[in-house]
């Protein structure tokens, strides 16, 4: 046992080292390393619900949407009026000093933190209710809506779209904005993962996948099945929530469909890289959205104007084809490696059965 | 309440009248929708990509100089074999399986379906000219497009029209056999896949003609396919599956929705209000099948 956690701490330390050099490593792709981090945060964050509980939810979309304008709203609402902000590109009038920037941003991913997993608890009671594909399509309708709406109301820039406060620019250092939005969302990553690990070794994790093999019967057990559901998603919304937020903060500008609410991007890919690396395992979500993330940058630039055609083909590859994920194949392989023993007389009962 | 609509009475006629001619539309899409789902068990959310795809044919027509209205027999035609086609691809490896496979499957097939219309027909939003005119009632104050009215009337001649082929037709009682219990029907010599591949083509056909009809009746664009889908996903669980004149009656009271949100909550919010309506019926469902739910299956 012992020589197993030895080996863990390495490869963690490994990984830590490895994502905080990462930046001075290969300073040009900061941006990509933090779209990676958020990417794997979603997917992480994604494979709780979808994973682990059997909820697949085409809805954390909308925590995401939502810790975007939170943040946003409330780093400008704090110092400046916000309409004022949000009606004529208010940037140019109003400057953040650098302390307003940061106290704004600070206050704001602790907004962004909170309320959408407060909008989690609050709709979960109604939305977690209903079952299997009546929940995928009700959290696709409502991140759709969310989209919709967020693009009606003015106070947050309508369909123009919301800027978000420029990095101040008192900082000369020009390295210094990517730096500070990697930094921020790597720790994120490492929060969210110390968090799901730990949820991994708990009870929880077993009242969840308990709920997704049989829900009636983990309730006739005497689970409080609605307890533990609404409780992981808040879990989900609160990561997804600060994910939003930051990434908000990195693009600069908010538009309601295609950067904040963005069912047809954001998404479906946390739902692919979560099928693409096999759901219901922790590494799974990381290595699918690694694996996402190189093969949408690598691929991208090749055929441009063809992305869309080559994510659907790969939707529809992955999920027929690749339901179980690449943690799934690998576990059908090597069963020792996961720990499964595989007794041979059963086996071998089992193949004359047939 | 200073709406618009409160002070004029004429214009909620205007807008039930629209509803309803809108509504019928809904509940043909509706109709596919609830075939497949009670055929194949699988939800298509390329649905509304399909109703497009065919309004586009209707719109190539246009473009070709021949008059759109056409397009409501050549439509269906080609919109079966692709509706064939996309079965014998990919369609056909979801059927058995569990329902969000199909609906992420077919998010893929939409969003392949979205982008290649984008390449051939841009991005711009476009409508055929119908040039039938319009309508006016009560001293002009109401105006009706012909078109819409003709669309009201094509979907329902088509609609009657499947409701007898599927009753009297030999591959319409297959498919009925099929849809109760496909292995019995198997047992008794209906060769299912051949049964599945029909349906999946009469129901892009269905979305074939609803298109040609969209195409000159309300505009057309690459993207816009989605709320289709949500609209006949919602009329049939509302109306439950193989119940026709359900799905009828609750097309009519969607469109009518739709219209009074459009003059209530404005334009731009339309599309939100249809979604919130999804949330909504789907959350009342919820609370009115957990009062049912006494006993453990």
């Amino acid at each position: 046992m012992n020589k197993v956690k030895q080996k863990d701490l390495i490869l963690y330390s490994g990984l830590i080292i490895l994502g905080l050099a990462a930046p001075y490593l290969f300073s040009a792709f900061k941006v990509q390393l933090t779209y990676l981090c958020v990417l794997i945060v979603l997917a992480m964050t994604w494979n709780l619900q979808g994973g682990e509980m059997g909820y697949n939810t085409f809805g954390n979309i909308l925590f995401y949407g939502l810790g975007m304008y939170l943040t946003a709203s409330v780093q400008v609402g704090m110092f400046f009026p916000l309409a004022e902000w949000t009606e004529s590109g208010g940037e140019k009038t109003f400057v953040h000093t650098t302390a307003q920037y940061f106290q704004g941003i600070g206050v704001g991913l602790l907004v962004s933190a909170i309320i959408p997993a407060i909008v989690a608890g609050a709709i979960g009671y109604a939305i977690l209710g209903l079952r299997g594909h009546y929940f995928a399509i009700c959290t696709l309708g409502l991140g759709i809506a969310a989209g919709e709406i967020a693009g009606g109301i003015e106070i947050i820039g309508a369909g123009q779209g919301f800027t978000t406060p420029p990095f101040p620019a008192e900082i000369v250092d020009t390295e210094a904005r990517g730096k500070f939005f990697y930094f921020l969302s790597f720790a994120l990553l490492i929060g969210t993962f110390i968090f799901v690990k730990y949820i991994y070794g708990s009870r929880f994790k077993l009242i969840l996948n308990a709920i997704r093999d049989n829900e009636d019967k983990a309730e006739a057990m005497g689970i409080q099945t609605m307890k533990y559901k609404i409780t992981g998603w808040m879990c989900s919304a609160f990561f997804c929530g600060l994910a939003g937020g930051i990434m908000g903060g990195l693009i600069g500008y908010i538009d309601s469909t295609d950067v904040a609410f963005d069912g047809r991007e954001m998404g479906v890919f946390m739902v692919l890289m979560a099928i693409l690396g096999g759901k219901g395992t922790l590494w799974g979500p990381v290595i699918g959205a690694t694996l996402f993330h190189f093969f949408k940058e690598g691929l991208w630039t090749l055929i441009l104007g063809w992305q869309y055609v080559a994510l659907g083909v790969l939707i529809v590859v992955i999920v027929i084809y690749f339901p179980e994920g690449l943690m799934g194949w690998l576990r059908e392989k090597y069963p020792e490696r996961f720990g499964e023993v595989i007794d041979e007389k059963d086996r071998k009962a089992q193949v004359e059965l047939k | 309440m200073d709406f618009l609509i409160f002070k004029a009475p004429m214009l909620m006629v205007q807008a039930s009248l629209d509803g309803i001619l809108l509504g019928i539309l809904f509940a043909l899409i509706a109709y596919g929708m609830a075939l497949q789902w009670g055929v194949m068990n699988i939800i298509n959310i390329a649905q509304g990509d399909l109703v497009i795809l065919g309004g586009y044919i209707a719109y190539t027509m246009y473009l070709a100089g021949i008059h759109p209205a056409w397009g409501v027999i050549v439509s269906p035609i080609i919109m079966y074999f692709v509706g064939v086609l996309l079965y014998k691809l990919v369609i056909n490896k979801v059927v058995d399986r569990d329902l969000f496979i199909s609906i992420l499957a077919t998010f893929g097939i939409a969003i392949v379906f979205q982008q290649l219309m984008n390449f051939i027909f841009g991005a711009d939003v476009v409508v055929a000219q119908s040039e039938y005119g319009t309508t006016m009632l009560f001293d002009n104050s109401v105006t009706l497009p012909n078109s819409k009215i003709f669309s009201a009337f094509i979907s329902v001649l088509y609609a009657v029209a499947l409701v007898v082929y599927m009753k009297k037709s030999r591959l319409g009682r297959a498919i009925r056999a099929t849809a109760q219990n496909a292995r019995a029907a198997k047992i008794l010599g209906v060769d299912t896949e051949k049964v599945y591949a029909a349906t999946f083509g009469i129901n892009a056909a269905l979305c074939g003609i609803a298109g040609a009809l969209i195409s000159i009746t309300l505009t057309l664009h690459p993207y816009v396919g989605l709320p289709y889908t949500v609209r006949s996903f919602m009329i049939v669980i509302v109306a439950g599956l193989g119940n026709l004149p359900a799905v009828a009656v609750s097309g009519m009271g969607l469109g009518l929705f739709e219209e009074f949100a459009d003059y209530i909550l404005g334009t731009e919010f339309r599309i939100g209000a249809v979604f919130m309506l999804l949330v909504f019926i789907l959350v009342y469902r919820r609370f009115k099948l957990s009062k049912k739910r006494e006993y453990l299956k």
